[in-house]
């Protein structure tokens, strides 16, 4: 099986995986990042979703012979300790219910913000229509990435 | 009228035990689970119990601080952060001085675990209350103790003890020597308006583990050595496996193991991706000794049922055939539903180690107690030998009552000697699902000089029937001739258990059926409800479990918040009510047409379910029950042909979206009644409130779902859908 050697959140990490192997699947199984989400392995729920140069990427349907010097940043890597302004909004609005999809909302948020710092309501839906909250926490989904960017703002 | 059903007796000595610690400070031992089960008896004799008997823990260190340990499976309904309230609320110490801690993995103390289900607030309030009550009693006993002083002279607050001299000890101070106190047979509990934990708004007590991507869950489980297991199962409903060549899957790098058990065959790899393509490589060969069956086929069968007689009467009042015969006139409607997948977000799965010492179990399940005894008996085990641990499960919705999943990994587990995760793609996941069955339903009323004199509910579903207080809720008792009547057959689909079984889709027909026969009897919808409800008053039919008044109030409430018949030009309102899980919700939804199709902006939701442990978790749990309500309603389908399900992923089912989504307002009633369910009782009336605005926008009325079946307008483009 043909070596990787990925940047992980900083770090560099060499695994041996078939070429096909989706970037999710080396995450979770083999690096032991389990923040990051397997819920369709279609590019079609966002659990799965982490940042390849700064871009929201489903690392579902990215397999690692892709990925190259890529540097990606999963939710472990979002911030040291919790900090980033959309965790602290996460905390504040209190939006999970079961949690699962959690992490991919809030890598498509932060993506969503490095672009765009002063989304509009219209916007954030946009950004945020490729992630399904089972539990169908949207509402807090969306007042919290509002929330956010109101923070980053002031 | 209320049923205060929660006041069941319990002795303390049963399901308590308060010991020291070495380090210094108390521990105090409960069952958590059996304690909160109506009427349960402690199956033990204190003599005999010890610390494996007790499955959750209140640990007060002799700094003060409070660690409750909690062994709940928490699915997203927030039991792990209400619970624990309920005990600090009545122990009488701050919240933030309170740790609340998963039960440790790997423990041999948690062996007596059983699922809380939908009702835990409910039946948890009383004995919950029970447990922190008699530990803060122990530690003013204590103090007392040390002043040399009766205990009731003393009276504590936030941890905090004081005498009538107005000399203090802190609960540090002085739980060691509560730790040697007996238990207290009398404990007394707080009056309502003393409370200062049950009532705030206390956030999710796993929220720095859900932001910063911690391993939680069932998938993010990992053992050293273990190989992950995805397993090809018969594709349709009445298939077995003929014969398979497994040659070109073992012919992967990373493929360890493949085996046979039943009609499937169980692929063994060292990664997910490879056990996944490993099963893609199989070549299976399935065949059935049946004709399969297809949505087409149930429809005929389900309407067969209705149009029948092999009815089972569930309930009956007069005559509805009388009245039925003597009236002005008679509206009867049918209402069709598909069946559909639970979809939680985490697909099933499940971990087992087994050997012939002992089998370890780990993942998400509902019912841990009834699936290992399960296990113990697929493998011929003693029970004994059985270690289940819980994680925090993403998504329930009723899937994970049901342990096949767990029961699979063991099977293979053994047969392998080989630790495993059996893992469900999405497409498993909705390809072998306990699914909702679909339901028709039948309702027929008749008027009579302007009032309605009977009602008559017909029920044909598949494989099961609406279980038995349903046929107890609205209308009946509000209609002298009132009746019931269900059927089924039985479909080699396996059903079982979604989110408001049977409600979700009953209250949809009622509460639609109801502003449709308003129409007709031209009078005001919400007054034919209120009016009906009148009658209800002082019943002494003690099936009747919902509260007439309790309902008046909600109804009117929403009616006031939403701001009811006074909507600005172009937007439509919809207005539902719904009792279930004891509690009772009325719902407006406003609907606004944009571009030819009706978009649902806003629904006001007013909820009465006793009190509130933890607002802020409480209407997470309405907004979510809404927004899931209105999503399934719209677009839920899910047909078979041929045995097996049309769509296998979100690319062909759909969920609804944060695009799709209404504001959503919750109120709830204020009172002092004990808590009731409120996981579930905010999902059923959604779907009628959203129908019945819709007919007030189009002047088309809804009777089956999903709307988008019926509304084609409202199917937006596939790629859309893509994010
Ligand atoms: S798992 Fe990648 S988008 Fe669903
Ligand atoms: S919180 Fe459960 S899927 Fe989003």
């Amino acid at each position: 099986m043909p070596n990787y050697s990925i940047k992980v959140n900083g770090k560099s990490h060499s695994v041996e995986v078939s070429a096909d192997t989706p970037l999710l699947w080396v995450l979770r199984d083999h690096l032991d990042l389990a923040g990051t989400k397997y819920g369709c392995g279609i590019a079609l729920c966002g659990t799965c979703t982490v940042h390849v140069n700064g871009s929201p990427v489903r690392s579902c349907v990215m397999p690692i012979g892709q990925v190259g010097d890529g540097e990606i940043k999963t939710i472990e890597g979002l911030s040291e300790d919790g900090s980033h302004p959309l965790q602290k909004a996460w905390k504040t609005v209190d939006v999970p219910q079961c949690g699962y999809c959690q992490a991919g909302q809030i890598m498509s948020a932060a993506a969503l913000l490095e672009s765009n710092p002063n989304p509009s309501e219209a916007e954030i839906k946009e950004a945020m229509n490729g992630n399904i909250c089972r539990c169908a926490s949207y509402q807090r989904i969306h007042e919290a990435v509002a929330l956010a960017a109101r923070e980053s703002q002031s | 009228m209320s049923h205060n059903k929660n006041e069941q007796r319990f002795s303390r000595r049963g399901f308590m035990k308060a010991t020291s610690l070495a380090g210094g400070g108390l521990l105090i031992g409960f069952t958590f689970f059996e304690s909160c089960k109506p009427g349960a008896e402690p199956a033990l004799d204190l003599a005999e119990l010890n610390y494996n008997d007790f499955n959750a823990f209140i640990k007060i260190a002799d700094n003060g601080a409070v660690t409750i340990f909690s062994p709940n499976p928490e699915i997203g309904q927030g039991v792990k952060t209400s619970m624990p309230m309920i005990i600090a609320e009545e122990l009488d110490v701050d919240w933030k001085d309170v740790h609340v801690v998963q039960a440790p993995l790997d423990s041999k103390n948690y062996t007596r675990q059983v699922a809380g289900g939908s009702q835990s607030i409910r039946h948890g309030w009383e004995p919950l209350r029970q447990t922190g009550a008699t530990a803060r009693q122990m530690l003013v006993n204590a103090a007392a103790a040390r002043w040399g002083v009766d205990a009731s002279e003393c009276s504590s607050s936030r941890g905090v003890i004081t005498n009538a001299k107005g000399e203090t000890l802190t609960y540090g101070d002085v739980v060691n020597e509560a730790a040697g106190m007996e238990i207290p047979e009398d404990v007394k509990l707080k009056p309502v308006s003393e409370f200062h934990i049950i009532g705030q708004e206390i956030g999710n007590v796993d929220i720095d583990e859900i932001v910063t991507g911690k391993p939680l869950f069932g998938l993010d489980y990992k053992k050293e050595g273990m190989y992950y297991a995805c397993v090809a199962r018969p594709p349709a409903f009445g298939q077995t496996l003929d014969s398979f060549d497994d040659s070109e899957a073992r012919a992967i790098s990373g493929v360890k193991e493949v085996v046979r058990f039943g009609d499937k065959v169980a692929v063994l790899a060292t990664d997910t991706w490879t056990a996944m393509k490993g099963k893609k490589a199989l070549k299976l060969s399935w065949k059935s000794d049946t004709s399969l069956e297809s949505t087409a086929e149930h429809h005929k069968i389900l309407t067969g049922l209705l149009d029948g007689n092999s009815f089972e009467t569930l309930r009956k009042d007069g005559d509805v055939k009388k009245a039925f015969s003597k009236a002005d006139f008679v509206l009867e409607r049918t209402y069709e539903s598909p069946f559909l997948p639970h979809n939680c977000m985490e697909p099933m799965n499940f971990f087992a180690e087994v050997t012939p010492e002992k089998i370890h179990l780990v993942g998400p399940i509902q019912t841990p107690e009834g699936t290992a005894n399960r296990i113990a008996e697929v493998l011929e085990r003693d029970v004994a030998d059985i270690h289940l641990e819980m994680t925090r499960q993403g998504g329930g919705f009723g899937r994970r009552l049901y342990g096949d999943f767990a029961i699979e990994a063991a099977e293979i587990s053994n047969l392998t000697q080989k630790p495993v995760q059996v893992v469900f793609s999405r497409e498993d996941d909705m390809a072998d699902g306990i699914y909702r069955p679909a339901i028709k339903y039948r309702i027929a009323a008749s008027v009579k000089d302007g009032a309605i004199t009977g009602y008559h509910l017909k029920e044909a579903s598949i494989n099961s029937n609406m279980y038995g207080l349903i046929p107890n809720f609205f209308p009946a008792g509000a209609l002298e001739n009132y009746q019931v009547d269900v059927a089924k057959f039985d479909s080699k689909i396996t059903t079982g258990a979604w989110r408001a079984p049977y409600t979700n889709f009953l209250a949809f027909a009622e509460q639609t059926f109801f502003d449709e026969l308003a129409e007709l009897m031209e009078t005001d919808r919400i007054q034919l409800r209120l009016d009906l409800l009148d009658n209800v008053k002082g019943t002494t039919d003690d099936r009747i479990q919902y509260s007439p008044e309790r309902m008046q109030k909600v109804i009117r409430t929403a009616v006031e918040k939403s701001g009811w018949g006074s909507a600005p030009d172009g937007v439509y309102q919809g207005f539902s009510a719904y009792y279930c899980h004891n509690s009772h919700v009325a719902e407006v939804a406003e609907v606004v047409m944009e571009g030819g199709q009706p978009v649902v902006k806003r629904v006001v939701c007013v909820v009465d379910c006793g009190i509130v442990v933890n607002p802020l978790g409480a209407r997470n749990q309405v907004e979510g029950g809404v927004i899931d309500g209105i999503g399934h309603a719209m677009y839920g389908d899910f047909a078979f042909e041929d045995g097996a399900p049309e769509n296998l992923n979100f690319d062909g089912y759909r969920l609804i979206r944060i695009k799709e989504i209404p504001r959503v307002e919750t109120h709830f009633i204020k009172n002092t009644e004990s808590p009731t369910g409120l996981g579930e009782p905010a999902l059923p009336p959604a779907g009628a409130a959203v129908a019945n605005a819709i007919k007030a926008a189009t002047g088309k009325r809804l009777y089956n779902q999903p709307f988008i079946k019926e509304l084609k307008d409202l199917q937006i483009p596939k790629k859309e859908i893509i994010g």
